[in-house]
């Protein structure tokens, strides 16, 4: 069953498919960074693997290319699951970048968000492709091996956000903007 | 009626027309865990929203890369820590898959009874905080009192409440304590008690009760694109359960149902957990039943199971390989793996990869709240600002893990 899986793959993407193979009993396909857009429709539309469980990306700084894009799939109504391998990005890790599958599973959004903080792979056609778990002003990507553990992150000044001052009925004295406020200052007034 | 203030002319007053932006959290008591949502109103209905998760980033995968596989049952731990218990359980499975070693048979209900309890503390701590934010305090009180039981059992087997650190390789760090038994025996029955007291508080409850039907309302379709598993997704109606579709350890001897639920809404993910805490009850006393009480708790592999401590001062056989084990770190064969078990949450996933060094090269944490909570701005757009509360209290959504 298992095998016959990869099978389908290899003959619908006979020149897409770099490498498979089961370890574990884990079905893995490799496959070209540029097809792997179109192998995860067809594993979504005539595989039934309606879910993405999760996206991730494992850095090997001595290889070129250099990332592994790991999808795994998840068909519940079959109860099978494949793992879709692709590799991206030159040894200094840039040019990493591959179609985004947000179009085929929501779940995806957030998946690769979360690659791209942590990796610097650019999901291409990404509708929204911020930091997630670090914030817009950190520097570099902390997953890459060569990232140091240590490294310590430069201030980041405070914010200024426009548009966000109050709005009425409220008074200027009224209700919290989302500024920061200090007692000390109105006390100052009186 | 007479206008309240007489000298207020009402035609005067300029009403917003534009929407109006609120920002909740990431620190905000009715946002248990450090999330930050930013809504967009009109009037009191939610036209956008942005979910901003990683307050609570602490890097975890990274530090994940710099010590041995032992090392990461800490971080597991403190990943969701309503039930570290199913971390601990997940990530020594997902070792052991790469390994290609089984425990002993009494470890595997051992492992499970503590793995239920976890879930218990984890579905006691969902919904007795759901209720709290809807202004129910004593169901909450009361849950936290039964939560409080299980964790007397975890102090009783592992020494800490909370983070226990207790999976191994190949085993447990302890095997189970000659009372046991029976102490579970007494906690599971004083849970049950609690909840039927919880159920008749809060499920003739008008207020309760419409503040969670009908409110935060997902298709089949979006759960399972976005990712949904646990509770959250069988909520939707879909009978996915790791433990039933997938079973590990001894899931597949024991009987339990999967309870579904048909609106997917609020009320069906928090009956959803209340069910599921009696089930976990259910398979707690078929595994006490059948956990044997004699023999051993780990598994017979020098490779990365630790010598008794007699061999390892008398013999210089155990010395080494206990000096092996912790000092170079067991190590698992060069590959990759992907392991998955039931968390409090859903699917919780270890992508692991060796390199065949005693460090891990990359251990991915499949946190089932990072996708439910990927789901959250899906589930609140077009709802009103109170229904947030309940919508995210029946998430579940645990800061460390989604944040990890």
């Amino acid at each position: 069953m298992a095998k016959a899986l990869l099978q389908l793959i290899q003959l619908e993407f006979p020149d897409a498919v770099l490498e498979t193979h089961s370890q574990h009993g884990d079905d893995t396909v490799v496959v070209d960074p540029g097809a792997w857009k179109a192998v995860a429709r067809f594993c979504k539309e005539q595989l039934a693997m309606e879910m993405l469980a999760d996206l991730t990306c494992v850095d090997w700084p001595h290889r070129e290319p250099r990332f592994d894009v790991v999808a795994h799939l998840h068909s519940l109504s079959k109860g099978q699951r494949l793992r879709l391998k692709a590799r991206v990005g030159d040894a200094e890790g840039e040019h990493a970048a591959i179609d985004s599958l947000t179009e085929l599973w929501a779940s995806a959004n957030w998946a690769e968000r979360e690659a791209w903080d942590m990796f610097g792979v650019v999901f291409t056609d990404h509708p929204d492709l911020r930091r997630i778990l670090t914030y817009p002003e950190f520097v570099g990507h902390a997953l890459r091996k060569d990232y140091p553990a240590d490294r310590i992150q430069p201030l980041v000044p405070y914010r200024e956000v426009e548009n966000i001052e109050k709005l009425p009925p409220f008074d200027h004295h009224e209700g919290m903007s989302f500024g920061r406020q200090t007692h000390l200052a109105s006390r100052g007034d009186d | 009626m007479e206008p309240l203030d007489r000298d207020l002319d009402e035609t005067e007053i300029e009403l917003a027309a534009e929407p109006m932006l609120i920002n909740v959290g990431p620190s905000h008591p009715a946002m248990h865990g450090t999330v930050r949502v930013v809504m967009e109103l009109s009037g009191e209905t939610i036209e956008r929203c942005d979910v901003q998760v990683g307050y609570l980033h602490r890097g975890f995968e990274k530090m994940c890369e710099r010590g041995t596989w032992t090392q990461v049952y800490p971080y597991v731990d403190r990943c969701n820590y309503v039930s570290p218990m199913l971390n601990n359980v997940g990530f020594s499975l997902a070792c052991e898959k790469m390994l290609g070693i089984e425990v002993p048979e009494r470890c595997q209900w051992y492992r499970m009874i503590l793995g239920e309890l976890a879930r218990l503390s984890d579905h006691l701590t969902c919904d007795g905080a759901m209720a709290m934010e809807l202004g129910a305090f004593t169901p909450f009180l009361w849950m936290v009192k039964a939560r409080e039981l299980v964790w007397d059992v975890m102090e009783e087997e592992t020494g800490a409440r909370l983070t226990h650190s207790f999976g191994r390789v190949g085993g447990m760090a302890a095997p189970p304590t000659p009372g046991f038994k029976e102490h579970v025996r007494a906690v599971v029955d004083q849970i049950r008690h609690v909840m039927d007291e919880v159920k008749r508080l809060l499920l003739g409850n008008r207020i309760f009760l419409d503040r969670l039907e009908g409110v935060g309302v997902i298709s089949v379709d979006d759960a399972v694109s976005l990712g949904w598993t646990g509770p959250a997704l069988r909520a939707a109606g879909v009978p996915y359960d790791v433990r039933k579709s997938y079973p590990y350890l001894k899931y597949g001897e024991v009987d339990f149902d999967v309870p579904v639920g048909s609106a997917s809404d609020c009320y069906d993910r928090f009956m959803v957990r209340i069910e599921e805490m009696e089930q976990s009850a259910r398979i707690i006393d078929q595994c006490l039943e059948r956990m044997p009480d004699e023999g051993p708790i780990n598994a017979d592999d020098p490779r990365v199971v630790l010598p008794p401590k007699d061999e390892v001062y008398t013999t210089i056989e155990g010395t080494i390989r206990h000096f092996k084990i912790v000092m170079e770190g067991l190590k698992l064969p060069a590959g990759e793996v992907y392991s998955f078990t039931e968390g409090g949450n859903g699917e919780l996933g270890f992508y692991l990869v060796s390199d065949g060094s005693g460090t891990p090269w990359r251990v991915r944490i499949r946190p089932p709240c990072f996708y439910v909570t990927g789901g959250l701005e899906r589930v609140i757009t077009g709802q009103m600002v109170a229904d947030v509360v309940p919508c995210f209290g029946s998430l579940n959504m645990i800061g460390g893990e989604c944040d990890r």
